[in-house]
C-alpha cells in the first residue's frame, strides 16, 4: 500500500517536474539552445510571488496571475536584447550568455532576498487528501493538474494555431521559414516568452511545493535537463512523461533506500533510460 | 515600353572571400519565363538566394516592380511578391502536407496587401486542384511523402504567398520523368495565369523549351543570354562549360 502511495505521489509530483522541463524543451526545440538560465527564471518567479506579491496582500491565485505575464515579458526581453544577439555564431555563445545571466540572477536574488530558505505558506502546502485509502499532499494534485493543463495548452497552441505552425516550421528549418514570410527572430522571442511563462507557473507551484533558495535554480535546471533528455528532444509530451518518471524514481528511492538517496536514484534511472533508449521516451518522428 | 518586373544589375555575391556570382545583369518582363542554366557551381542557386534575400553578402541592384530589394530581409521580400521554391524542396518535416500549405497562408494573411496575378487568388483548394496527389496526402507528414509530392507541395506552398514572381531552383532534381512532366504541366498552368517565372533546371533542352529567355552562368558570370530559341545548342554547350568561342 505504501508503495502505491509513493508511486501516486511520484506521478503527481511528476506534473511539476514535467512543467519545469516544458520551457527548456520549447527553447531547445525552437532554437536548439540549452537555456542555462531556465531554472533561475523559475526561482525568480517563486521569489517574486513569495517576497513581493504575497506580502502585498495578494491572494496566491491572483499573485500567480501576475507572475506568469511578468515572466513572459522577462523571457521575451531576455531573448530580444541578450540571447538573440548570440545566435547563429555556434553553440558556445548562447551557452555563455545564458550562463552569465544565470549567475547574475542567482547573485542578484542573493543580494536582494538573502540566502534564507523561502516557501509559500498556504493551506494547500500543509494539507493532504485521501484517494482510495492513499494519502497524497494536496499541493501535488495541483502540481499535476497544472502541469497537465499547461501541456494541453501548449499542444493546442503548437498544433492548432498559426503561431504554433510558424514555431514548428522555424524549428524544422529556419531558413525556409523565412521564405514563407516568417521572421525567425520573432519566433525565437515568442518561444522564449512562452517558455518563461511556463517557468512562471512552475515557479508558483515550486514555491507552494517545497522550500527554495537563490541557488535552487541550478538544481531546477538539472531536473529540466533530465526530463527533456529522457522524454525525447523535441517532444513536449515526452518531457511531461520524463517528469513523471524522474519524480517516481526519486520518491521510490527515498522510500526504498533512504531519503538522502532520492536524487541519486533519479539520476540512475535517467542514465538507465538513456542506455537502453538513447533517443528518449518519445523522440520526434521527423528525421 | 513597360518597365521590367525584375531588373538585376551588376549583382555580385560572395561566400567569405570566394566570389560565387560576379556582375550578373538581366531583366524579365511581367508574365515572362527566364531559364537560368549552368553547370554545378556556376552560381545559379546563389543568384536566386541573393534575389530573394536568403544570401546577404551581395552587391549590385535587385529592383522588383521599381523597388530596390537588395538588403531587404528574406521574410519581407516574400511579402513584396517574390517567392522561391528552394532546391531540395525543403518541406517542413514535422508539419503535415496541409500544415505546410497553411504556414504560407497564415503569413500572407498577416501581411495582406500583396496581390497575385490572374483573376483568382491562390488558395489551398486551388493548390489541391492543381496537384490532386497532394489532396490525398493532405494529412500525411511532410517527411512521409514522395519526392515528387514534395516538389508539388513546395510549389503550392510558394504560390500561397501570392507572389508576382515565382523562382524555382532545380525543378526536376531527383524526380522521375513522369513526375517532371506533371510538374511542368502545372507550371504551364501557373504561367498561363500570368505568373512570371525564373527557374533553374538541369535539363537544358527542357528549360530552353519552357522559357522565352535564358541566361547561362559559368563561374558566376553570364556567358550567354538572350531568347531561348535563338542560340544553338552548340553555343549553349560552349557557354555552359566555359569553352572559348570558336
Amino acid at each position: 500500500m505504501q508503495l502505491f502511495e509513493t508511486l501516486l505521489n511520484g506521478l503527481l509530483l511528476g506534473g511539476l517536474y514535467g512543467l519545469i522541463g516544458l520551457g527548456l524543451s520549447i527553447n531547445f526545440g525552437t532554437m536548439r539552445v540549452v537555456h542555462l538560465v531556465h531554472g533561475d527564471l523559475i526561482v525568480l518567479a517563486a521569489y517574486f510571488l513569495v517576497v513581493v506579491l504575497v506580502p502585498w496582500g495578494l491572494p496566491p491565485l491572483a499573485a500567480a496571475a501576475v507572475v506568469v505575464p511578468l515572466l513572459f515579458s522577462v523571457g521575451w526581453a531576455m531573448q530580444r536584447f541578450l540571447v538573440g544577439r548570440s545566435l547563429g555564431r555556434g553553440v558556445l555563445p548562447p551557452l555563455i550568455v545564458t550562463f552569465g545571466i544565470s549567475m547574475v540572477l542567482q547573485n542578484g536574488l542573493l543580494l536582494w532576498a538573502t540566502a534564507d530558505a523561502r516557501t509559500l505558506q498556504s493551506s494547500l502546502s500543509s494539507s493532504g487528501v485521501q484517494i482510495g485509502g492513499l494519502t497524497v499532499a494536496s499541493v501535488r494534485i495541483v502540481d499535476f493538474a497544472a502541469g497537465l493543463a499547461c501541456l494541453g495548452l501548449l499542444l493546442l497552441l503548437l498544433g492548432r494555431t498559426a503561431l504554433g505552425r510558424a514555431l514548428r516550421a522555424t524549428s524544422d528549418d529556419a531558413s525556409t521559414a523565412r521564405l514563407m514570410g516568417i521572421d525567425p527572430r520573432r519566433m525565437y522571442a515568442a518561444a522564449a516568452a512562452i517558455a518563461a511563462a511556463t517557468g512562471g507557473v512552475a515557479g508558483v507551484l515550486m514555491a507552494a511545493t517545497s522550500t527554495f533558495y537563490p541557488s535552487t535554480g541550478s538544481a531546477t535546471l538539472l531536473i529540466a535537463f533530465e526530463v527533456v533528455v529522457v522524454g525525447g528532444l523535441g517532444s513536449l509530451t515526452g518531457t511531461f512523461l520524463g517528469g513523471i518518471l524522474l519524480a517516481m524514481a526519486q520518491l521510490l528511492g527515498a522510500r526504498l533506500v533512504g531519503p538522502s538517496y532520492a536524487q541519486l536514484t533519479g539520476h540512475l534511472v535517467v542514465l538507465l533510460v538513456l542506455v537502453f533508449r538513447p533517443q528518449g521516451l518519445l523522440p520526434r518522428t521527423a528525421p | 515600353m513597360t518597365a521590367p518586373l525584375l531588373r538585376i544589375d551588376g549583382l555580385a555575391a560572395w561566400y567569405g572571400q570566394l566570389p560565387a556570382v560576379r556582375g550578373v545583369s538581366f531583366e524579365i518582363e511581367a508574365g515572362g519565363a527566364l531559364a537560368v542554366i549552368g553547370e554545378n557551381g556556376a552560381g545559379k542557386t546563389t543568384l536566386l538566394h541573393s534575389i530573394c534575400g536568403l544570401h546577404g553578402a551581395a552587391t549590385g541592384d535587385v529592383v522588383f516592380a521599381g523597388e530596390q530589394l537588395r538588403g531587404v530581409a528574406a521574410h519581407d521580400i516574400v511579402h513584396r511578391g517574390i517567392a522561391l521554391v528552394p532546391e531540395g524542396r525543403r518541406i517542413f518535416p514535422s508539419l503535415s502536407v496541409d500544415e505546410n500549405l497553411r504556414v504560407a497562408v497564415d503569413q500572407h494573411r498577416r501581411h495582406r496587401g500583396s496581390s497575385g496575378t490572374g483573376a483568382r487568388q491562390w488558395t489551398r483548394e486551388r493548390v489541391y486542384e492543381l496537384f490532386p496527389d497532394l489532396r490525398a496526402a493532405a494529412h500525411r507528414g511532410g517527411h512521409q511523402i514522395s519526392g515528387g509530392q514534395q516538389q508539388m507541395l513546395a510549389i503550392g506552398r510558394a504560390l500561397l504567398s501570392e507572389p508576382r514572381l515565382l523562382m524555382l531552383d532545380e525543378i526536376s532534381l531527383g524526380l522521375s520523368p513522369a513526375v517532371v512532366k506533371v510538374v511542368y504541366q502545372a507550371l504551364a498552368e501557373i504561367r498561363a495565369d500570368g505568373m512570371t517565372l525564373v527557374f533553374v533546371e538541369q535539363d537544358v533542352r527542357r528549360s530552353l523549351a519552357f522559357s522565352e529567355h535564358m541566361i547561362c552562368l559559368h563561374k558566376g558570370t553570364v556567358r550567354l543570354a538572350g531568347p531561348s530559341q535563338a542560340s544553338s545548342l552548340d553555343e549553349v554547350r560552349r557557354a555552359y562549360f566555359g569553352s572559348p568561342a570558336r
